[in-house]
């Protein structure tokens, strides 16, 4: 049973077998589910459809990791996509001809910064002004939806620059484009925190802030540094959700993405304690979310119901994560040596 | 501390003698209103369609209130308006419940109250004078039966072989999704080969929408109708249509409500069929509602919305004079 222990203690792997569960729900009860087929010269299928759709999910979930990995959370993300898209739109223009206002990466590169001074507005309230994180990302969750709303005059923006749609309808060597705009972000953040004592300092800011802070850490630092990585991260995320439907909404673009990403983060195996994360274990986490909601669509589950499914199977998950209860039931069936 | 309680007092007798007299000087009617947020620019064209309305005729003078999706501000406002003695209060009523003392105090300060758009409940609706706003379920059934015009136009329909619809419905629950949906379900029971082969929540968003239909396109590939609650979601879905390799408005006919120049620009470039329109720019009415009241008319207990009807016929000569 030695493999077994080591498999299951890898923290990946409830998260994978939580995926795999609903896969193979689909696998025996939604017909056509795992097709895939080659279709204007890219791959089509439910499941690129669940990578691409999840790409503004996972890119919250990178920045929301760090940021629940010193004991934090930021419920300002979904806000900061909605202000994130309408800068972008606004800066590119609603022209019928596809004429950009002004240039494509002036208007991503303002976007982004916008994004990521949003952050480091709630990394100041948390980590200078002491403010708890809920409430200090919560102002920016209220406000954030009202800038957003200024940003385009309470009007749904429609964009018809061709060149702007890769970054959430476009592929590359078949695959969904924004899945390689993940990729790149998150092996530098891998790189970033495991590779150098950084990592390390975050985790340990997570522990114990007064401990680390005598073990020479500057935890103030830190924690207002992922604070403005998160934002940057929803930067990202709202240029991609702008572009995969071409237009801005400053009421609805991200809303509620926020809890879909810590549900992510959660689901992946970070404690809301802080401490230890898992960056590959977000990303299933947000793989997990989406393919939920796309079984929903797919599986044909009326929407009257849908929430409640929904919620029962993020119940189980979580139930599955969970060591002790694993252990009860392992008790409960007289098998301690599998309980982990 | 007792000085200042004085001064507070006095400063607010001031206040009230100026609001007071603001209103009894001139002879405009003052009409107030009350307005529930701006959760989507629907809901901004409508404020704006009033206001400017309003501003346009000499003879009113319009009290605008925004309640930010919060009945308790709503209430205080109508109070305000009931103390500032208001000829008319026109309102939006934020959800269907607890309007029934506010109303009554209207009722006995003999102020008329005409809502707009958003009723309230049953047993409050002696209490307020009438109610202007859209027939959802008539806008299902008025999608529906440009369908049959079009099938028959086109000669797709032969009564016999099945005609596969999907449905993408606005948010759970809503009036506006509950009677697109009834409205449409009326003109599909007087058509026996048209089946509803999937329906779900898009939430009247442009993003849910395109993913909800993403899924639909690969569960059945012989879709042929897409019937959406609104145009946000129908935009959302013409995006999917095209990702499938299709072509939006020829392998699929896309039918959408409200009328947003998204879908205007859509139907024009032939990627839309038709939007049944929902006019949020209810002013004009409002106006002639009220001037009717002041001139001593009687007005009918429900008054519609002029709403019309657009596709590839009459979309493009309309886009230029959308305003919303």
């Amino acid at each position: 049973m030695a493999w077994w222990k080591y498999v299951s203690s890898r923290k990946i792997f409830w998260p994978l077998v939580a995926l795999a569960v609903l896969m193979a729900f689909n696998l025996f009860f939604t017909p056509k589910f795992f097709r895939i087929e080659v279709k204007e010269g890219h791959l089509y299928g439910n499941v690129i459809d669940i990578i691409k759709n999840s790409a503004p999910i996972m890119l919250l979930a990178i920045g929301l990791t760090l940021v629940i990995a010193t004991k934090g959370i930021d419920i300002s993300v979904g806000s900061i996509v909605a202000i994130s898209a309408g800068v972008v739109a606004m800066l590119l223009g609603g022209d019928l001809l596809g004429v950009p206002k002004y240039p494509i990466w002036i208007a991503m590169g303002t976007a982004i910064l916008v994004s990521v001074l949003a952050g480091m507005w709630n990394g100041m309230l948390v980590s200078r002004i002491g403010m708890q994180p809920i409430i200090a990302t919560l102002i920016l969750s209220v406000a954030g939806r009202g800038i957003a709303m200024v940003t385009t005059n309470a009007l749904i923006v429609w964009l018809y620059i061709k060149p702007f749609r890769i970054y959430g309808q476009g592929y590359l060597l078949g695959l969904p484009f924004s899945l390689y705009i993940i990729a790149v972000l998150l092996i530098l953040t891998a790189l970033v925190t495991r590779r150098t004592a950084l990592g390390l300092f975050i985790e340990a800011v997570g522990i114990n802030p007064t401990a680390a802070r005598f073990a020479g850490i500057n935890a103030k630092n830190i924690i207002f540094g992922v604070y403005a990585f998160s934002g940057f991260c929803a930067g990202i995320s709202g240029l991609i959700v702008c572009s995969t439907v071409m237009s801005a909404d400053g009421n609805n673009a991200g809303a509620g993405y926020e809890l879909s990403a810590i549900l992510a983060v959660v689901l992946g195996g970070t404690s809301l304690n802080g401490g230890k994360f898992y960056l590959l274990g977000s990303m299933v986490g947000a793989l997990i979310v989406q393919t939920l909601t796309t079984t929903i669509y797919a599986f044909g589950v009326p929407p009257e119901i849908a929430q409640v499914v929904i919620a029962l199977v993020v119940l189980v998950i979580s139930l599955l994560q969970s060591g002790k209860f694993r252990t009860m039931i392992a008790g409960f069936f007289g098998k301690r040596e599998l309980a982990i | 501390m007792k000085n200042w309680k004085k001064v507070l007092v006095l400063l607010v007798a001031v206040m009230v003698i100026f609001s007071v007299s603001a209103v009894a000087a001139p002879k405009q009617w003052v009409v107030g209103f009350s307005q529930i947020g701006s959760e989507s620019e629907w809901r901004t064209a409508d404020t704006k369609s009033v206001q400017d309305a309003f501003a346009g005729d000499p003879t009113f003078v319009l009290i605008y209130s925004d309640a930010q999706q919060k009945q308790e501000n709503q209430i205080k406002a109508l109070r305000t308006f009931i103390a500032r003695k208001v000829d008319c209060i026109v309102f939006t009523a934020l959800v269907e419940t607890g309007y029934g003392p506010v109303l009554q105090e209207a009722k006995k300060a003999k102020i008329p109250v005409i809502m707009i758009d958003r009723d309230v409940q049953e047993a409050d609706r002696a209490l307020r004078l009438t109610i202007m706003g859209s027939d959802f379920v008539k806008e299902g059934e008025k999608a529906g039966t440009w369908l049959a015009d079009y099938l028959k136009k086109q000669s797709m329909d032969d009564g016999k072989t099945p005609i596969d619809i999907v449905e993408l419905q606005g948010t759970t629950g809503s009036a506006p999704a509950i009677d697109r949906k009834t409205g449409f379900a009326n003109i599909m029971k007087q058509h026996a080969n048209w089946q509803l082969t999937r329906s779900q929540t898009g939430n009247f968003t442009t993003s849910e929408g395109k993913a909800v239909m993403e899924a639909f396109l690969k569960a059945d590939p012989k879709i042929q109708v897409l019937y959406a609650h609104n145009d946000g979601m129908a935009l959302g879905a013409i995006q999917a249509i095209k990702e499938a390799g299709l072509q939006p408005g020829k392998d699929i006919i896309v039918i959408g409500v409200d009328g947003v120049k998204g879908a205007f620009q859509a139907i024009v470039a032939g990627e839309q069929n038709v939007t049944v329109e929902c006019s949020p720019l209810l002013g004009p009415q409002a106006v002639q509602a009220v001037s009717d009241l002041r001139d001593g008319k009687k007005l009918p207990g429900r008054i519609w919305t002029i709403e019309g009807i657009f596709d590839a016929s009459n979309a493009a000569a309309a886009l230029p004079t959308r305003q919303y």
